[in-house]
């Protein structure tokens, strides 16, 4: 890395490595692609949204590992529907 | 006391693993303990030219499997050290000639003869590297700083987890010390967070790794050269020993400091 690359904050190749590293082993350690994860968000959002109303824009899904084990991380916003309704009709 | 046996593994090819087995097993042998090294690579066989011993092989692994020799006569003494033995691949066959039993019977034959038995496995997930990890009590994973060998490695871990063979530990070999204080290889903490196993050895980059290949004299005999060093701290290590890691990149001289600092180097 030159020092003008250095001098101009550009981003470390040995940084690229390992970025591109993390995502890489996340699915090869679980075998899900990023399309098997964008059809497992949809699949959660349909199952989810037939009992309480969600932000679907919002949906979040992530693989998380600690150590050598991966957790399925699910951040779905829920939308403040009821509540508001209940306002307007007292 | 038996023999503790222990297999290097890589999943990719030429990361260094048939280096790692000479130098370990010269290593613990010039300290005083009796190791036999078995060269699993059927086919492709390297650790007797790496260890300096091909002109001396009469009889290889699969004569012991196949009962055409004994296994002591399989064994094959050192020229220096008295109390190093390699038992070669066999180089006319393919690993087919060998089964995992045949592996787990030659192992348990050879607990009573010595302290270390090594096994080099061959590159890959397929049944050579079974053959390779069946009857070990410890894995050791070999990889380079870069980002093929650590998915491979990375591979590998899960494999020998599944299997019931893990937690592994890892060699990183070939670290060039330059390249990561100009953060432009992976250091180790990067490999370990990426890979999450216990470290057993760092080896920096070394010529003097090539001069004792062509020699066919493993640098663990060589008392100056840095990567001999890391192989002798590794096989303390193993024998229990608590031995400090080596800060290879805070290592180097002023005019190297220099020129990292004008981004030189």
């Amino acid at each position: 890395m030159s020092f003008l690359d250095r001098l101009f904050g550009r981003k470390t190749s040995a940084d690229s490595a390992k970025e591109r590293l993390q995502l890489v082993l996340i699915h090869d350690r679980t075998d899900l692609t990023p399309a098997e994860l964008d059809s497992l968000r949809d699949d959660l959002i349909a199952t989810i949204s037939r009992h309480v109303s969600i932000d679907a824009h919002g949906v979040q899904i992530d693989v998380e590992h600690d150590g050598r084990s991966q957790r399925l991380i699910a951040d779905i916003p829920l939308k403040a529907v009821t509540r508001r309704r209940t306002r307007k009709t007292k | 006391m038996p023999a503790q046996v222990i297999t290097l593994t890589s999943g990719k090819g030429g990361v260094g693993k048939t280096t790692a087995v000479a130098n370990l097993a010269v290593a613990l042998a010039s300290s005083g303990s009796k190791v036999v090294c078995i060269d699993g690579d059927i086919g492709l066989r390297n650790l007797d030219v790496i260890l300096g011993l091909e002109n001396r092989i009469v009889y290889d692994i699969v004569d012991v499997i196949e009962g055409r020799c004994r296994l002591k006569q399989a064994m094959i003494r050192d020229k220096k050290l008295t109390d190093l033995y390699l038992i070669p691949a066999a180089q006319t066959r393919d690993k087919n000639a060998v089964s995992s039993s045949d592996m787990i019977r030659l192992v348990k034959d050879l607990r009573n003869e010595c302290e270390y038995v090594l096994i080099d496995s061959p590159a890959g997930i397929e049944r050579g590297f079974k053959n390779a990890i069946a009857g070990a009590d410890r894995v050791i994973v070999v990889t380079n700083p870069e980002v093929s060998a650590v998915r491979d490695a990375d591979r590998v871990i899960g494999i020998l987890e599944a299997e019931g063979k893990g937690p592994a530990s890892l060699i990183l070999n070939r670290l060039n010390p330059t390249l990561v204080r100009n953060k432009d290889m992976l250091s180790p903490d990067d490999v370990l967070d990426l890979l999450a196993i216990d470290l057993i050895g760092i080896v920096p980059e070394d010529e003097n790794v090539i001069v004792g290949s062509n020699r066919g004299a493993p640098v663990a005999l060589d008392q100056k050269s840095r990567a001999g060093q890391a192989f002798r701290n590794i096989a303390r290590r193993l024998k229990g020993e608590t031995v400090p890691f080596i800060d290879w990149e805070s290592q180097g001289g002023f005019w190297e400091r220099l020129q990292r600092l004008t981004g030189r180097k």
